[in-house]
């Protein structure tokens, strides 16, 4: 297993740092509650999906969550998708919106290399909950862990 | 005119580059008398507009279309002009010669504007699409769902009784090769086009939405008549070949947009997944961007909603002559795992209907319209499954597209004047070639693989006599295999625990073999043939076997170019009423 390297690095920094505030560096030194992609949702309709107690439960809460890091949109970004099995988009579908409904979008801390499709990671960050446009890709998501870190599970 | 042509020659200042002048509708174009279409022409410099000269058959072009052409001087990020011309018609059919001249580009194509007899042949047309479907999916469906006996079946598919058929060529305009866009695109419209276009002709501008278009046989019906319109898939109703009976656009990827076309048309019954795209972008589970609530926009338009099969039954009962019915936010479940297997997502989707149950459905709705109906189904698993090489999930969902093509036949007998054709979009390079034995002796899976007189005959069972194998694990099971694959691990053995993922991306965005199927016994890295891009295994070249039955049907024979196929259903609905010829050369 690899170490949590920005995140050391961040606690490292949040004790000097004075600018940060009390709530944020309580929130980063709490132990993250561990999600799975099997908790994401209450329920499941045509008419769309509700999210569980659990996630919004969790909002903006530390949470630890495993999965596979789908392929990026590009290869240099701070940001990826996390899936629960290993996936491979069809070559004439791969926008954002054709993306299933079971993943995560995660924003890095800070950029980190990406790992093999293929092995099984551990994302920690603050869950976001709620549909949000980055503004720069408009990638949609609707689920985020935010200032985020991984490694190999 | 030959003013025109002498100021043209004395003009000195024009950019040119021989021969890359491009018009649409291209050359050789077949078009159905009066629809409408877009006229451009693609210069391949920078022209003035006064020294463009368009004629059509020696006359003024805007003299034979009844509107002059706009001039665009320089396109959207594109250094060269066009003229465009949108929604013009040709009312006599005939053969039309196009010249476009700008200095010393000169381009000429010609056009076949065709009518239909002035009486319809068919009241009713249903469209079977097997997306995907090649002669393997037939014979390894029959064989699975009827049983052979001393290399005779011991029954049929409900196909195996049409009795027209043609070898469909299935190329794109750019491409020997196709996708599912272009070429149920090319059934709808009678029109050719390029990979991943739907409705129109693929121009050099980026915007996916400004191309070309042509008319769909849903708007052709709309122009021409009464009938009802059914559209019916276990794909993303959005999906290329369910949206290519509306739909206009460069990009099939475009299926927020393609919501909005199937609402601007409004098919009496559209049935299928997909229902992501209907909802706004803050429901969970939305693929939206904006707000826009499609599904009680719809409900508002007079449609009764279904989310269930449950539901479907109820709507099925209910007289407001429109049903629109999704069953998932994305595809469907294939029939392996809706029926048996409770795999994918299932147990998400718990009460999806099947197709079978949507034919029925559509078909008890669309007969209710006394002006008749033209209904597409497609079975979009085949292809779905072909692609990761799952084949008994391609399988079992090729015999349940038989049975709804079954349920058609048999709307067929009483009520004679439909024309039924069950055709495929594209093929896919698989084939049958024996079988897979587990009680051969050794380890080595490949050895157990039985060729020739060693094949013998596979130990399905069919107990319940569904017509379905009760279980796709047998011990002496089909073996099928693709021509061309990505890196994946083979195994030899059907996915018991969900659809193949046969390939994953790399970092370099390169697809390596799934390491989840490492360890299944007996599993064998086998090295791609394909680009390291390519994720699945590819659609083929190879033609089509297109059948049909019923009055319309005995014009499907021999070879056709899939815009053919267009012609035969407008004769058999008689959407072009005229006996007259074009007097023109």
């Amino acid at each position: 297993m690899t170490g949590f390297l920005s995140r050391r690095h961040f606690l490292v920094g949040a004790a000097t740092a004075a600018i940060l505030t009390q709530a944020r560096v309580r929130q980063a030194s709490a132990s993250p509650s561990p999600l799975t992609f099997d908790e994401l949702y209450g329920s499941f309709s045509a008419l769309g999906l509700t999210f569980s107690d659990k996630v919004k439960a969790l909002a903006d809460q530390p949470v630890a969550m495993q999965g596979f890091m789908a392929p990026p949109l590009k290869a240099e970004s701070n940001f990826f998708v996390l899936t629960e099995i290993p996936m491979a988009l069809c070559p004439f579908c791969s926008t954002d919106a054709d993306w299933p409904d079971n993943i995560v979008v995660v924003y890095l801390e800070k950029t980190q290399t990406f790992e093999q499709a293929n092995a099984l990671i551990e994302v920690r960050g603050r869950l976001e909950v709620g549909s949000w446009t980055d503004p720069e890709t408009g990638f949609l998501s609707r689920l985020r862990i935010v200032d985020a870190t991984f490694g190999r599970a | 005119m030959r003013a025109l042509v002498a100021a043209l020659t004395l003009s000195t200042c024009l950019i040119s580059a021989a021969g890359a002048t491009a018009i649409y509708p291209l050359d050789r174009a077949t078009i159905l008398a009066s629809s409408p279409f877009d006229f451009k022409v693609e210069f391949d410099g920078v022209v003035k507009a006064d020294d463009v000269t368009l004629t059509i058959n020696g006359q003024p072009a805007k003299d034979v279309l009844g509107k002059d052409v706009s001039f665009v001087e320089k396109e959207d990020g594109v250094d060269a002009s066009a003229v465009l011309l949108r929604g013009v018609t040709i009312a006599t059919p005939g053969t039309y010669t196009v010249e476009a001249k700008a200095g010393d580009e000169t381009k000429t194509v010609k056009w076949e504007v065709y009518g239909t007899p002035a009486t319809p042949k068919a009241k009713n047309v249903i469209f079977f699409l097997g997306d995907g479907l090649s002669v393997a999916n037939r014979t390894a469906a029959r064989i699975m769902s009827k049983g052979m006996t001393e290399g005779k079946a011991n029954g049929r598919l409900n196909m195996d009784d049409l009795d027209h058929m043609a070898f469909i060529g299935t190329s794109s305009t750019h491409s020997i090769a196709t996708d599912s866009a272009n070429t149920m695109s090319a059934y709808m419209t009678g029109h050719k086009s390029r990979v991943n276009a739907l409705g129109v002709y693929a121009d050099r501008t980026a915007d996916s939405k400004d191309d070309p278009k042509v008319e769909t046989i849903a708007e052709a019906l709309r122009r021409t008549g009464k009938k009802a319109v059914g559209v019916v898939s276990t794909a993303e109703i959005e999906d290329a070949t369910p949206a290519a009976v509306v739909a206009h656009t460069r990009k099939r990827a475009d299926k927020a947009d393609i919501v909005g076309m199937f609402y601007d048309v409004k098919p009496e019954v559209i049935l299928g997944g997909g229902s992501a795209y209907f909802l706004g972008k803050d429901v969970p589970g939305s693929k939206r961007k904006d707000d826009k609530d499609y599904i009680q926009m719809f409900k508002d338009a007079g449609y009764t909603l279904a989310t269930t099969k449950q539901e479907l039954d109820t709507a099925s009962g209910s007289n407001t002559g429109k049903i629109l019915g999704l069953f998932h936010t994305g595809n469907m479940d294939v029939t392996l795992d809706r029926m048996f297997l409770k795999k994918g997502t299932v147990d998400k989707f718990p009460d999806q209907p099947g197709l079978v149950d949507m034919t029925e459905v559509a078909l008890d709705q669309l007969s209710k319209n006394e002006d008749g109906f033209f209904l597409m189904v497609e079975g979009a698993s085949i292809d779905k499954m072909a692609h990761p090489m799952d084949w008994e999930r391609a399988e079992v969902d090729t015999i349940e597209f038989d049975k709804a093509v079954g349920v058609g036949m048999e709307f067929a007998k009483t009520h004679p004047d439909t024309l039924v054709v069950v055709t495929g979009d594209h093929t896919h390079g698989v084939s049958l070639i024996g079988t897979i034995d587990d009680d051969k002796p050794g380890n080595e899976m490949r050895e157990k693989v039985g060729t020739y007189d060693d094949a013998g005959f596979p130990n399905y069972v069919d107990a319940n006599g569904d017509g379905y194998p009760d279980s796709v694990d047998v011990s002496r099971r089909l073996a099928m295999f693709a021509n061309n694959y990505p890196d994946y691990y083979e195994t030899f053995r059907p996915k018991m625990d969900g659809p193949f993922e046969p390939a994953v991306k790399d970092a370099n965005g390169n697809y390596v073999a799934n390491e989840q199927y490492k360890n299944v016994p007996g599993a064998v890295l086998r090295v791609g043939n394909l680009p390291k891009n390519a994720d699945t295994a590819v659609h083929a070249v190879d033609d089509v076997v297109l059948q049909a039955t019923g009055p319309g049907a005995e014009e499907f024979k021999g070879y056709m170019e899939q815009s053919d196929v267009y012609k035969v259903l407008a004769d058999a609905m008689a959407l072009a009423p005229t006996e007259k010829q074009a007097s023109a050369k």
